[in-house]
């Protein structure tokens, strides 16, 4: 297995949906919270050490083999809006649709087989890094990046921000993607000795509060 | 791309042809096209043609609301169980060429709940001239274009007008009122897609969208054969 393997799982056009969601962006844009490239940036900062790394946890342990059924639980535990973690469910399902094509494994196909609706995404990422021949650190950092990549791609749509600008703010974040991850894959060691009780458990009240506000829309041009 | 062999798995992957127990799937037919040109009045007349003697449903990929799927309702062309709206993110071209896992789900779930299916509609939301449906997705699909949009669009081409299976020329009952040319729009077709076929439709006439209907009896029944 490669490492480069990893580039085609972290690749913003790897068929797995990510680009019907905004991360919670399109809620904090109609808020007033995101409006520039620097409240876009603050707000992927918060979430890279909140859901970012509670992702990269989830995604590093079950690289490590920590049972998925477990990590979906304990992944439910730290999702308190319900809008979530059906969009959570729903991202997990079609990221295993391209996992299965692409890294064809019989654990996938089990995981699969045992949650046809799905399990959260970060679960499904870590079990296809697994399936890739990648480590938990690998797993993590993708995690970590697809938390802010998100909002910053849909940012872009929903302000006509200047792409370069945002791209720019993903850009200055990546010191701290870097100890978000190494911190991800210490927990995720953790969890394999302690259980899934090991994992952070960090949450950004705003984005569980403006996740169901959203769900709630009739006119939205994100599924989350 | 996995035509010929049933996966082991829980679950297909996107285009096999049989469902993981082992029956064969639904036909799938996409309806692409630009915004207004009647892609959702035609699934609503194929939908009131076909149901008596189809079980059928269908997708909508609306661009940011559910506008789609309820006008269907509204018209009560099928049950509202048989009726699923995909949310694309703004990228409706997306979530039929690119990434096209949420569309797989909605056509699987649909015949999980409502099944078994011989035919399923998936409509794009109005779009451009570029958007096409990936072949992981649909197994033909058809391009809405109207009369009222410009008699120079089949002259322009481009993936729609020249690849699609079906190019469906809507609203020809328009065509005196907006200085159209249906004769120069057909040669213009005919030039830019060989032997493919064209229809010209007007839903306000009597014909409604027999033809098109017509036209997808023919693909089920080279489906099911």
């Amino acid at each position: 297995m490669s490492r480069a393997a990893l580039l085609v799982l972290a690749d913003g056009r790897f068929p797995a949906g990510g680009h019907a969601h905004s991360g919670g962006a399109e809620a904090a844009v109609k808020a007033g919270r995101i409006t520039s490239a620097a409240s876009l940036e603050d707000f992927c900062r918060g979430r890279l050490h909140t859901a970012g790394l509670v992702a990269g946890a989830l995604a590093a342990a079950a690289v490590l083999g920590v049972e998925p059924r477990e990590l979906d639980a304990a992944a439910d535990a730290r999702t308190p809006s319900p809008a979530l973690r059906a969009a959570a469910r729903r991202l997990g399902r079609q990221l295993m649709r391209a996992a299965r094509a692409s890294w064809p494994s019989a654990e996938l196909d089990a995981l699969a087989g045992e949650f046809p609706k799905g399990v959260h995404q970060p679960v499904v990422l870590g079990v296809a890094a697994r399936a890739a021949g990648l480590s938990p650190v690998d797993a993590a950092y993708c995690a970590a990046y697809e938390s802010v990549s998100g909002p910053a791609t849909a940012t872009v749509r929903l302000l006509s921000l200047d792409p370069f600008d945002a791209t720019g703010a993903l850009a200055r974040l990546a010191p701290e993607l870097d100890r978000v991850a190494d911190a991800a894959v210490e927990a995720a060691g953790r969890v394999v000795d302690e259980g899934v009780d090991a994992l952070p458990a960090a949450s950004g009240p705003l984005l569980e509060v403006g996740a169901e506000w959203h769900a709630a829309w009739p006119v939205r041009l994100f599924a989350s | 791309m996995h035509l010929d062999h049933t996966h082991h798995g829980p679950s297909a992957l996107s285009a096999d042809a049989h469902r993981p127990d082992g029956t064969r799937r639904a036909l799938r037919i996409g309806l692409g096209g630009p915004v207004g040109s009647g892609k959702t009045a035609t699934v609503a007349a194929l939908c009131r043609a076909l149901r008596d003697e189809l079980s059928l449903a269908v997708v909508t990929n609306d661009i940011y609301t559910r506008e789609d799927a309820e006008f269907l309702l509204r018209e009560a062309v099928l049950p509202p169980e048989r009726i699923t709206a995909v949310e694309t993110g703004a990228c409706p071209h997306t979530a039929i060429r690119d990434d096209i896992s949420a569309n797989l789900e909605a056509v699987e779930d649909l015949e999980d709940a409502v099944g078994p299916l011989d035919l399923i509609l998936v409509e794009s939301g109005g779009d451009n001239l570029t958007a096409t449906f990936s072949k992981g997705l649909v197994d033909a699909q058809i391009f809405v274009i109207d009369v009222a949009g410009g008699d120079d669009i089949p002259r322009k081409g481009g993936p729609g007008v020249t690849t699609a299976d079906l190019l469906v020329v809507n609203k020809t009952d328009l065509a005196p009122y907006v200085g159209s040319d249906l004769a120069r729009m057909a040669a213009d077709a005919k030039a830019q897609r060989a032997e493919l076929p064209v229809v010209f439709q007007s839903l306000r006439g009597e014909t409604g969208a027999a033809d098109v209907a017509a036209w997808v009896r023919e693909r089920l029944a080279a489906w099911t054969a």
